[in-house]
């Protein structure tokens, strides 16, 4: 029986994606596992994966489409048996089984990437991913898991692209080298790089910032922010079993400030402004190889124990690689926190479609002269970042000192 | 003036091979042979010997009748013309096989000596055919693989005929009462063996302190008490200085212990080694270059002069017809273009002794091993805790594997018995695939077999062997 190949829906609110590349082409053999095409939603790079095996008889929709309904008919697979009237027929009324039982979706950028960390990390778990069809000689696999090398990168050049033990060691010369020369001089007679492929995820972060400073002209306001009122607050509220850190705060006087400045609340589309009804906040999150913004929804109307502890799952999900598109895609607002670092003040680019992002600096104790009082406070330097096509100046401010108020006047945040 | 894409110097198991694959690859291809096709290994070497030590072979389990209860009646005695020539014509049908394998692949074969006359954008050689005959011919690319001939000892005249190099012990007029065979590799134990079965009175000369030098100690021990069983003398640190051919049997003057001793024997056989047949080849013209009298190349078979490559005897050790066979594929790929041509791994060619009982050998010996630092793990398994051993009445022997302690890696594996020739190929694969120890031991071997004691000895290497 011929097979349908549909758009995946990627997550609950998905209604169309992009089809950013085919991978099998018209006639080509398909076996189960292999990777028919790549889907790409704003930040990630989804693999559709076939499940049984037959020839793609017919490509519906072309590599770079973008729109494609999700549940539409993308290709059509016709197994051994099937004869072109088959195939005619499963045009004509589209009668198709379930189209979960004949397509998985793999998210490459949330699971692979991490899981790999899993695999290298227990000698073990020594199932290699079928889904991923790495050739690897068991040597070196061991070799490669004994060193904390990742594979996956390595080009292979045993038969059909199997990577083997002499693989291992010259990537392993090839760091080795590299961490030499790093140690010592330059030698400029020799190549003193690695060239390590891009990860997914860096492409889709190289991408979507590109597309940032290219489009979005982007302009920077800094104001100082005394958060002596939000620790006094903290102290009373903290505990063993509670931690809110000035983080959360932050999140939450993003939301409301939004709330109370609902025109910058938006974003630049080509022939419209969108402007947003909910306050949804997405916290920048480092992880290894790269960063992934996951989302407080709603933000302004959670209390802060809430968003303290959705903040820390959301970490702990982002770090181990665990993210579901939704937990990540979409948010009307940024915050990016570089303070834990020492930064004292930065500019960040803006997380399209969304208008602005906050970059937070390093809390420095100061002296302050309040009252003709010296006094010392913690004074918190913030950047906002905001896109001058639907954010002008004065707005940006207004939505500035909305949300410095409300950082040094936390009381407010209750109201 | 003809012209080919390649010509190979050699029909022997690299040239034929070699002819063969380029062909296959779409190449005009020459052969030149000036003797037989099939070269040593077919007509003076590997086959014909095997066929000898088939006798031998079955001498031993006549012996053994008597104990499976098989009662033959009369004297056993061999008709040595007949052995040998049967040995003969196996070795001809073999030839006559390499000669229809070239035919059909459509490979032009041309008998004659081809030399380097000059090197321009292509080589030029001079193909001389006897009786003044001769004709030039124009390659892109030239392939020599021209084989070794047996290494001589100055002062020892072969052309004596008690004097005999491997060639002549395959095709003795009769057997002879005793013989002195200086070397003891591969080459002097198999005829060592066979002569000592023939009822030879059979004496070795090594200069190291182990027979099979090249082998794992315990394998060369178990080998040396085995065959002084069987009658076979052994002198070690001992190596032959002259020798007096002025009476009906040769006097060997042997150096052995600070002093000279008198060997006195019906034959002498050298077995020291070889060398590569890089004579009259033109080669000082191309400046090529020679190590201990064989070409050097890299691991793509590649000599130091452009489009010019060596393969096999000619080359550097191991001297085995499996890796000329081997290097003949990979030159003909390189020559042809063929992309990631894989690169030959001396650590993974194996190398049998077709001896009663047999020995062969893949990797680093435990020695080796050691040497190069490596921490190892070893197991050994005896045949005698082996049930297809036992039923088959051969129980002599054993195997050891060695693996790297920190990777699993198979790094060697050692073995004398009956049928381990076969046994090694298992290996052989293990490591090319490059499996460590926990893929053997999670292999399945079928009982009852030989190949049992293969698994057997990786779990003793890893403490967990269950037979012994």
């Amino acid at each position: 029986m011929p097979i349908s190949i549909k758009m995946p829906s990627l997550s609950p609110t998905m209604t169309e994606g992009k089809l950013a590349k085919w991978l099998k082409k018209k006639g080509d053999q398909v076996l189960p596992g292999d990777i028919i095409a790549e889907i790409e939603t704003d930040k990630a790079t989804m693999e559709i994966e076939a499940v049984d095996e037959g020839v793609l008889f017919e490509i519906k929709v072309d590599e770079g489409a973008e729109n494609v309904l999700v549940g539409s008919t993308i290709a059509t697979i016709m197994e051994e048996n099937d004869s072109e009237n088959d195939m005619m027929d499963l045009e004509g009324n589209g009668n198709i089984e379930g189209e979960n039982n004949l397509v998985s979706i793999e998210n490459k950028n949330k699971n692979l990437e991490f899981n790999e960390k899993k695999v290298t990390s227990d000698l073990s778990l020594d199932k290699t991913s079928s889904e991923n069809r790495i050739r690897i000689s068991p040597l070196a696999k061991r070799l490669a898991l004994k060193n904390n090398i990742s594979y996956r990168e390595i080009k292979g050049s045993g038969p059909y692209g199997r990577i083997v033990k002499k693989d291992i060691e010259n990537y392993d010369n090839l760091k080795e080298t590299f961490d030499n020369n790093l140690n010592n001089k330059i030698d400029l007679k020799k190549n003193n790089f690695s060239d390590v492929p891009l990860s997914p995820m860096r492409k889709v972060i190289a991408q979507r910032l590109i597309n940032s400073v290219n489009e979005a002209p982007h302009f920077f306001l800094s104001v100082d922010c005394n958060i002596s009122e939000i620790n006094k607050i903290r102290n009373q509220i903290n505990s063993d079993n509670l931690k809110i850190s000035v983080n959360d705060f932050i999140v939450k006087a993003s939301a409301k400030a939004l709330k109370n400045v609902p025109k910058a609340n938006c974003s630049w589309n080509d022939n419209f402004i969108r402007y947003y009804n909910n306050f949804d906040i997405s916290v920048a999150v480092a992880i290894d190889d790269g960063l992934i913004t996951p989302i407080v929804r709603n933000a302004e109307s959670k209390g802060l124990g809430e968003i303290s502890k959705e903040i820390k799952d959301l970490v702990d999900k982002a770090k181990k690689g665990n993210l579901t598109p939704e937990e990540y895609q979409g948010g009307n607002f940024t915050v990016s926190n570089l303070g834990m670092y020492g930064i004292k003040n930065f500019t960040a680019i803006i997380n399209p479609p969304q208008s602005m992002i906050l970059a937070i600096g390093k809390a420095e104790k100061k002296p302050l002269i309040i009252n003709n009082e010296i006094q010392i406070s913690e004074i918190m330097s913030v950047t906002l970042s905001c896109d001058h096509r639907v954010v002008d100046g004065a707005l940006g401010s207004v939505w500035l000192n909305k949300f410095k108020s409300y950082i040094e006047n936390p009381s407010l945040m209750l109201i | 003036m003809r012209k080919f894409d390649l010509v190979v110097l050699g029909g022997g198991p690299g040239g034929y091979v070699a002819a063969i694959r380029a062909k296959q690859l779409g190449l005009n291809v020459l052969l030149l042979e000036s003797n037989e096709l099939g070269g040593v290994c077919l007509n003076w070497g590997c086959i014909p010997t095997k066929a000898l030590l088939k006798v031998s072979e079955f001498k031993n389990n006549i012996n053994k009748f008597k104990d499976f209860g098989i009662e033959v009646s009369g004297e056993i005695s061999f008709n040595i013309k007949k052995v040998i020539q049967r040995s003969r014509n196996v070795s001809k049908q073999l030839s006559n096989g390499v000669k229809h394998l070239l035919k059909k692949n459509n490979v032009e074969v041309i008998k004659g000596f081809g030399s380097i006359q000059d090197i321009k954008e292509e080589v030029i050689l001079n193909v001389s055919q006897g009786e003044g005959s001769n004709i030039k011919i124009g390659s892109k690319h030239l392939i020599i693989a021209t084989g070794a001939k047996p290494r001589l000892i100055p002062g020892v005249d072969t052309k004596n005929d008690n004097i005999w190099t491997a060639k002549d012990a395959m095709v003795p007029k009769s057997i002879p009462k005793s013989i002195t065979i200086i070397g003891s590799g591969a080459i002097g134990i198999e005829f060592a063996s066979f002569y000592n079965d023939m009822g030879s009175k059979v004496t070795v000369v090594e200069m190291e302190n182990s027979i099979l030098p090249n082998e794992d100690q315990e394998v060369s021990e178990t080998a040396k008490n085995i065959f002084s069983k069987r009658g076979i003398n052994f002198l070690n640190n001992s190596s032959l200085v002259s020798v007096d051919t002025s009476k009906n049997n040769i006097i060997s003057k042997i150096e052995t212990n600070n002093k000279i001793i008198d060997l006195v024997s019906e034959k002498l056989l050298l077995a020291i080694g070889i060398t590569g047949n890089i004579e009259n080849l033109g080669l000082e013209k191309s400046n090529i270059e020679i190590k201990n009298g064989h070409i050097i190349t890299d691991d793509k078979m590649r000599t130091n002069v452009k489009n010019i490559y060596a393969i096999g005897d000619v080359t550097q050790p191991p001297w085995l017809a499996h890796k000329a066979s081997h290097e003949a594929m990979i030159a003909s790929e390189v020559i042809a273009g063929l992309n990631n041509v894989h690169s030959l791994d001396k650590s993974a060619i194996p190398s049998c002794t077709y001896s009663y009982p047999q020995i062969a050998s893949i990797g680093l010996n435990e020695q080796q091993a050691k040497d190069n630092g490596f921490k190892i793990k070893v197991g050994t398994f005896p045949f005698l805790g082996n049930g297809k051993s036992i039923t088959m009445g051969v129980s002599d022997g054993f195997i050891k594997t060695i693996f790297n302690h920190e990777t699993g890696e198979l790094i060697g594996a050692h073995m004398i018995g009956s049928e381990v020739t076969e046994l090694i190929n298992s290996f052989s694969i293990a490591k090319q695939l490059e499996t460590t120890e926990k893929d053997i031991i999670n292999t399945v071997f079928a009982h009852p077999t030989l190949s049992e004691a293969l698994h057997e000895s990786v779990l003793a290497a890893y403490n967990r062997a269950i037979h012994f």
